[in-house]
Parts: structure tokens; sequence; C-alpha cells
């Protein structure tokens, strides 16, 4: 297991004033203090991890927000920023001595403005919300994760969500042209706006993806696109994943960008189809369903050149869907993979590496062997198209030792991802569950520039502090670091 | 005037070790292209990017590219042609404009001033497509951010930071790309005789329906008579969409914008070579804003915002100007008399949220007015602390994007 930093015994025992002086800044109803009710917030999508917070605060105003980060900032108080809490690598996992700050009362669409093709919202709007606002005017906004009928635009931001679209539409980064932030100080500060490309440093682009650790935002603007005419589906499968890998490569290689392109391996396809029931083949070592948007024409001229690409390629299956509600249904199985692996397994352990797609058999073998060196099921779900890996690892909790021996096997499949020049990461963030790993990826100088920049924004280290980063340091301390040869001194410097 | 040519990683870490420990700043080049964007600087020290040039690796099944910084965009463009690919952000190189005609223009100069043409209403700016990159901080640190895999959240995104930083943070040596398949066919369709209003009302129309517009563009007729096309559509103004993609799909929407259209104007198709011309034109600005003694003024605002400013701007002082990005980027060319027109073009765009950068100006001009927008004091103090987490001696092109800093 992770550990956290040590909670600050002085912030705890003040806990009293703290609620008190909380509740004098918002109405009462906004500060949860009792256990019963901090109970709801004690984890996110992590669910592994779990720690009650010290208190919680909903402001439902960027006023709100401000007030409560001056308090906690002149305070010297912890603040974790919290969505929806569908964060899969513990990005909101509270802290004992931290006040959590949720955003989900500050859940309006603000402006739905179609000549400068954006709407704003404030951050606790869900991120299927946006589409609904705007599905009647015929447009949606693109980046759609998995978890999009719950996870809010304010967390997307945190994390840089992608989703099964983004191969062709691009992650949240992407798609966002402003936020307003309010800094630890309490301070407002507007990035971007209705307009691209702000001069100065692209803090925009930096906050997108920072996990919580450098503001809160409290709006947003996003883009919208019009809705494509046309979009249908092919639901192929193989003998082998290697085949299928090869057909992915080969449709990107022929200039073909789908809407999505998902892999599936036979232990995920078997899963998936016995909770949904939408016809999987159960015979295929692997199954893709790949989407062409567009205009009709086009659709059809690419649906061609796909199904060619796949026979191929020695598909051994091939649908196409014909009707909406059988594109729909072809997707009804991957959208649900994880819930469908949820059922045949007590608890299950969510990876999300990226690779080269390149290297999708090597990893795949690889994954193969640590599965069966670690003793431990694995289904494979994959965002093909951009080489984004999902192994779902299969493990009972409740089983002493389980949960250690699934996360060792995580960090192999993830230091292999790298290994074979991917990353950790690629769309759920490295929170708690992937902090440690960092510096398989990244050297002690390319960690201290990172903090640094966070020390830019956060010098006393008050915003979410615990992730992203395995070792603390004090601002002061990296202002001035002499590293030679890529190693600061004190390499046995405690991680907490 | 020293001039440092480091070949290698550890050329550049030991030049920037040794200016750091004297605190002597330097301007960063690739090609020098670019030199006469943003605020005028002038250290003593060069640092010379084109020997750390060459492609790194260039994979087109994995869409990515990694090249050191210092290598020829041309050279980067003609490999990605061969391969039927390009860099979608489709990057001007505003040599004709800038008078740096016999300059070579280079990837990471590209990137770090976050140059972005036509198709960045559809495809996204050089930040969208900027993945990771290796580079040396004020420090004298090597460090290394992002990857070179497109889908990928370890970490800060410091690549954003880098593009439009105009190498006031670190100096970049190698850099890794998202690349994109080459459309098979493009072509444009032209609406002449549209005023400002209606034309921007039109390219709103056209992007807002699900035809994949690639660019979007207008010029009233004081700029359409320097366009090429002038010879075929004297006197109108023109506003055009380019489609990009397969034949058949080309037709099939093209198709459905004349009947979109149908109503507003005189409608023509333009074919592959002049729509390519004229999006050239657009992106390079110097043919339609000619006069080298004129002052360049690049407006980013709303879409919908932009004839108003447009017309704030043409009451008070000499200017003409034209429409890209669906009317969310316009460019102007203004007499560089007194402040060039700053505080009414400044206000102008002030009131929609919009920003207002300098682009080009006799020097006198450029040492009076900022080139960039003024930030506000909070966001101003943050910049710099963003700054000095990078280069806290400021010994990278000091004062280049900001004073002082």
């Amino acid at each position: 297991m992770i550990c956290m930093p040590k909670p600050d015994e002085a912030t705890l025992a003040r806990r009293a004033q703290i609620v008190d002086a909380l509740r004098r800044l918002l109405p009462g109803e906004r500060v949860i203090d009792s256990v019963r009710e901090r109970q709801a917030f004690e984890c996110d999508g992590l669910s592994a991890y779990r720690q009650l917070p010290m208190v919680v605060v909903l402001p439902s105003t960027t006023e709100q927000v401000a007030a409560v980060l001056r308090f906690c900032h002149r305070e010297g108080i912890k603040v974790v920023p919290r969505g929806a809490g569908t964060s899969l690598s513990g990005g909101a996992l509270p802290l004992a001595d931290g006040v959590l700050l949720g955003l989900s009362r500050l859940n309006r669409v603000l402006d739905i403005d179609v000549a400068n093709h954006c709407v704003v919202t404030q951050p606790g709007v869900t991120n299927l919300a946006i589409s609904d606002a705007v599905r009647h005017l015929g447009f949606y906004y693109a980046p759609d994760p998995s978890s999009q009928i719950a996870c809010t635009i304010g967390g997307n931001i945190a994390e840089n969500s992608g989703g099964v679209h983004c191969l062709k539409y691009g992650l949240t980064t992407n798609n966002i042209l402003g936020i307003e932030i309010v800094t630890i100080e309490g301070e407002v500060i507007r990035l971007g706006g209705k307009q691209f490309d702000s001069p100065g440093y692209d803090l925009l682009g930096l906050m997108t993806g920072s996990e919580g650790l450098l503001g809160v935002v409290t709006e947003v603007t996003v883009r919208i696109l019009p809705k494509p005419p046309t979009a249908r589906a092919l639901l192929i499968g193989f003998p082998s994943v290697e085949q299928a890998g090869q057909c992915v490569a080969d449709v990107i290689a022929a200039g073909i960008i789908p809407g999505g392109m998902e892999m599936m391996d036979k232990p995920a396809v078997h899963a998936a189809e016995a909770f949904v029931k939408v016809g999987y083949p159960l015979d295929v070592e692997a199954l893709l369903i790949v989407e062409l948007d567009g205009c009709a024409t086009e659709v059809d001229d690419l649906i061609g050149r796909v199904e060619a690409i796949s026979s191929a390629n020695g598909a051994s299956s091939t649908r196409i869907s014909t009707t909406e509600a059988e594109r729909l249904a072809f997707w009804a199985g991957r959208k649900a993979a994880f819930p469908a692996v949820g059922r045949i397994s007590p608890d299950y352990y969510c990876m999300d590496g990226t690779i080269p797609r390149k290297a999708l058999p090597r990893v795949l073998a690889g994954i193969r062997e640590m599965s069966e060196r670690y003793g431990l099921g694995v289904a494979n779900v994959f965002h093909a198209g951009d080489g984004n890996l999902h192994p779902l690892i299969l493990y009972n909790a409740n089983n002493p030792g389980e949960l250690e021996r699934t996360e060792a096997f995580g960090g192999d499949i993830l230091k292999l991802c790298v290994e074979v020049g991917g990353v950790l990461t690629g769309e759920h963030g490295v929170g708690v569950e992937k902090r440690d790993l960092m510096d398989v990826m990244f050297s002690a100088v390319d960690l201290n520039q990172q903090q640094r920049v966070k020390c830019a924004f956060d010098a006393q280290g008050l915003l979410n502090p615990g992730k992203v980063f395995p070792t603390l340091h004090r601002c002061a301390e990296l202002g001035h670091m002499h590293v030679h040869g890529g190693q600061v001194p004190h390499p046995d410097l405690p991680r907490f | 005037m020293t001039s440092l040519r480091p070949e290698s990683l550890k050329d550049l870490q030991d030049i920037v070790i040794d200016a750091a420990a004297h605190g002597r700043p330097m301007e960063i080049r690739g090609g020098g292209s670019k030199r006469g964007l943003g605020q005028p600087t002038a250290p003593d020290s060069r640092l010379e990017l084109d020997g750390l040039s060459g492609i790194v690796s260039y994979d087109p099944a994995e869409l990515v590219l990694t090249a050191r910084a210092g290598t020829p965009l041309a050279e980067i463009e003609a490999l990605l042609a061969d391969k039927r690919q390009l860099l979608a952000f489709e990057p001007p190189t505003w040599r004709k404009l800038l008078g740096s005609d016999a300059r070579t223009p280079t990837l990471g100069g590209t990137l770090a001033c976050n140059m972005s043409g036509p198709r960045r209403i559809k495809a996204g700016a050089a930040r969208d497509h900027f993945l990771g990159f290796t580079a040396v901080n004020g420090f004298g640190e090597s460090f290394k951010a992002g990857g070179q895999v497109v889908k990928n959240v370890t970490g800060y995104d410091l690549s954003k930071l880098m593009a439009g930083s105009y190498g006031t943070l670190a100096a970049l040596a190698e850099v890794s790309i998202k690349v994109m398949p080459r459309h098979d066919e493009s072509r444009s369709l032209l609406i002449l005789g549209l005023d400002n209003e209606a034309a921007v009302a039109a390219l709103a129309d056209g992007l807002n329906a699900p035809h994949e517009v690639s660019a979007a563009a207008h010029l009233p007729p004081a700029i359409a008579a320097h366009s090429a096309l002038s010879a075929a559509f004297p006197g109108t103004p023109i506003t055009a969409l380019r489609l990009e993609g397969p034949p058949s799909s080309i037709a099939f929407r093209a198709q459905a914008l004349r009947e979109l259209f149908a109503a507003r104007g005189q409608l023509v198709d333009l074919q592959e070579a002049e729509s390519e011309r004229f999006w050239r034109e657009i992106s390079e600005v110097n043919d339609l804003l000619p006069g080298n003694d004129r002052a360049i003024w690049r407006l980013s605002l709303p879409p919908s915002a932009s004839p108003k400013a447009m017309a704030t701007v043409l009451r008070d002082i000499d200017a003409i100007g034209y429409y890209d990005w669906g009317g969310g980027l316009l460019w102007l060319s203004v007499a560089a008399q007194a402040d060039g027109g700053a505080a009414v073009i400044r206000a102008a765009v002030a009131s929609s949220g919009g920003h207002a950068t300098l682009v080009r100006a006799p020097d006198a001009l450029r040492a009076a007015v900022s080139a960039f927008q003024p930030q506000p004091a909070v966001l101003a103090a943050l910049t710099r602390r963003v700054k000095d987490s990078f280069d806290p001696k400021r010994i990278f092109n000091p004062g280049r994007l900001y004073q002082g800093m």
C-alpha cells in the first residue's frame, strides 16, 4: 500500500475551531462535520484506498471557493479538491488533516454560445450533461470518458480525461477554450476564454491534467462540435491478438483515423457478453470495434476499406452495423466491460498504460506471463487506436496479501509499458496509485522541474499533497538544488 | 556578440551551466526566421540551436515523430509528405512577413512560438500536437517531460508551457510531435459579395454544420484586391470555406455547403491548386497586407465579436484587415505612426476577452509598444513565478515575452 503524508497533529488538535471558521465562511449546511456524512467522501473510484476527511465543504460560488482557500492558505491547512469522485487513480483521496473541497454544487450550465462554438459551465456539471444541453441544437462535447454520466467537467480538466473518441477528437486539453481558477491564496484568475491561444505561458494547458495540485477550477469554457451525420461501426473478431493489433496498425497506416477503435481480449469479451448479451463472438481471441463517422458517402467508403484491411489480417468474423440500435449494441459490451469484469471477480484493479501501437504483441505476451507468475487473472480492454491499455487484474481483497500482489503485478505492467517507449498513465492520472512509479519514467531532475512548477502555484504545498510526486521537497530547497548525474543529494530522503 | 553553437545535448548543457554561473543572458535562435517576433531582445550572447538537427525517430503507423529541435521545418514537412502525412496545425513561416526570407524555420522554433495556420480551427494549434521534449533549463539541467505517445497524462503537461514560451523557459533539444494522415484532396467554396457581418455569420454557419470545414476566412474588398484571386473576382469581398478528404466525401460536402449558402451570394468552387495558393496567402499574411513600413497586428477573439471589433478599429485609425479562423482571428495592417494603433486595438479586443499581438513593426514602435497583450497583475505575478521555476537567473531570451522577465 502507498503511504500518505503523516497528518499534522496541530491541525487535528484544532479541528473544531477550523470547522467553526469554515461554517462562518459558508452557510452551515455546506460544511459537513459528522462522521456518518463524511464517510460518503472517504474514497473515489480507487476504492482500495480510503481516508475520512477532516471536514468536507461544498461551496456554491467562486467567491466561497476563494474564501475557503484564502482561509486554508492563511492557516496552513491542506486542501483536496473533488468533483464527482470518479477518479481511478485516487486523485480525490481525502487527507485526515485536510479540507475536502467538493465542487458538486457549482453545477449550472451558464451559457450556450453556438455562434462561438462553445458552452460555459460551472465545474460540477457532468460531462454528459454538457452534451445533453446542446443535443437539441445538433452539437456535442467530444471527450467521453466511460464515467461520463457521473464525472464532472472540473474533474475532467484536473485529469485531462480521454474516452473512446479521443483518437479523432482529442483529449480534454484539446477541447477546452478557457477556465477560471482560484489559487491557493484565494486569487481568481481567468485563463483563455471564448477565443484561441492566449499569449503568455499556456497555463490553461498546464492546469489541464494537473490533478488538483495547482489550483481549483471554478468555471469552464468548452468547445462544442456539430454531431457527425453518420456513424457506423464494425465488430471484427480475430483468432489472435497479434492479428488484431496488426489490423489496427494497418488501418492507421492507410491514413484512416476512425472515430473510435477499441480492442478486447477473450476474457473481456466473455465477461461483457455474459453481462449485456449483445451477440459478441465467443470463439475469438480478440475483438475489435471500429467506428467511422462523417458524411454517409465517406463512412460507406471507409467501412469497405477497413473491412478489406481486417480480411487481409485474417479476421474470423465481421459484422457491420446497419442501424443506430445495432451500432449502440456493439458499443454496449465495451462500455460495460468494467462492471462486466466486476461480475466475474470479487475485485478488479484497472491499469492505464499507453504504449506505441507496434509494441502491443510484446506487451500482451508480457502481461500473460506475469498473470501466470502472480497467479492472478487478467482481462484486457484497450483504446487500441491510441495504444492506451486497460488491463483489469482480477483479485479478491478478502484474501490476505492479494491486493499487494495485484499492485505489484500492476506496477510490473506499467514498468513494461515504459520500457517499450510508453508511459505510466494515458488518461486516469498518477494520483496516489502510480505516484511511487514516477521515477520509472522520470529522473530526479525531471521531477524536480515539475515540482518547481508546483511551487510557482502553491509554495506551501497545501493543494492535494501526497499525489503525483513520490517525494515532497520544500520549495526553497528545490530553488537551489545541485544535481549531479541525475542524482539529487539525499537519495535516501524518506518517502511518506 | 558571442555566438555559441552546441552540437549535442551535452554541449548545450555545458554552455547553459557556464552562462548560468556567470549570469550571462542569451538569445536562443533556431533558424533565426522569427527573431522579429515578440519583444525586441539583444543580449550579448546568442545560443544557436541549428546544430541540434536531424530526425531521431519516425514510424508513420505510430503517427509520432521525434526530431532534434533545430531540424528545419521544411525537412520535416518533406519527410511527412513522402509518407502521405502532415503537420495538421499547418504552421506558417511568416518569413516574408518578418523579412527573414533567407532564414530557415526550425521545428523547435515553430513549437516555441506556437505557430498555427488556418486549420487551427479544426485540428488544433502547435500546442495540441506537442507530445514531449528534452530541454535544458536555466539551472543547466537537462530534463524531459511528456512522452512519445499521443495519450499521456503522466505528470504536468510541460509541453504546453513550452509552446508559446518564445524560448524564455528552457532551450529545447529534442521534441516529439503528433503527425496526421494527409487528406487525399482539398478544395474550397467561395461566397462572393458578403459584408463583414454577413460573412462572419456565414463562416459560423459553415463551421456549425457537420461538414468538417477545415478552414474559414473572409477578405473584405480592400484585402481581396491583393489576393491572386482578384484577377478572376475583381472588386468583391471573398468569403472562403475549405474542405479536405476523399474526393467522394468532398463532393458530397461541397454540395451540402452550396445548398446551405445558396441564397447568400454568388458561389464559386476553387480547385486544389488555387485553393492551396489562397490558403497560403491567408496563412503567410504578407501578400494580403503589403507595405513593409506598416504595423501588423494579430487579434484573437470570440468569432462573433470580430466584425464589431474591426468596425471600432476602422472608425478610429487608418487600418485594413481580414478574418481567419471563422472570424476568431483578425489580421490588421495599421499605419506605424504614434503607438501603431495599440491603444485603440487593445481596447477593442478587451471588451470581448480577446487579445492583440503586435507581430511586425518598425524597431522604434516595437521598442515602445508591448508585443503581447498586457496581463492582469495577479496573472503577471504567476507568470513570473513560472518563469523563475525554470530560469531564475533569467538567462533565456530576457524581455522577449514581457519586459523585465
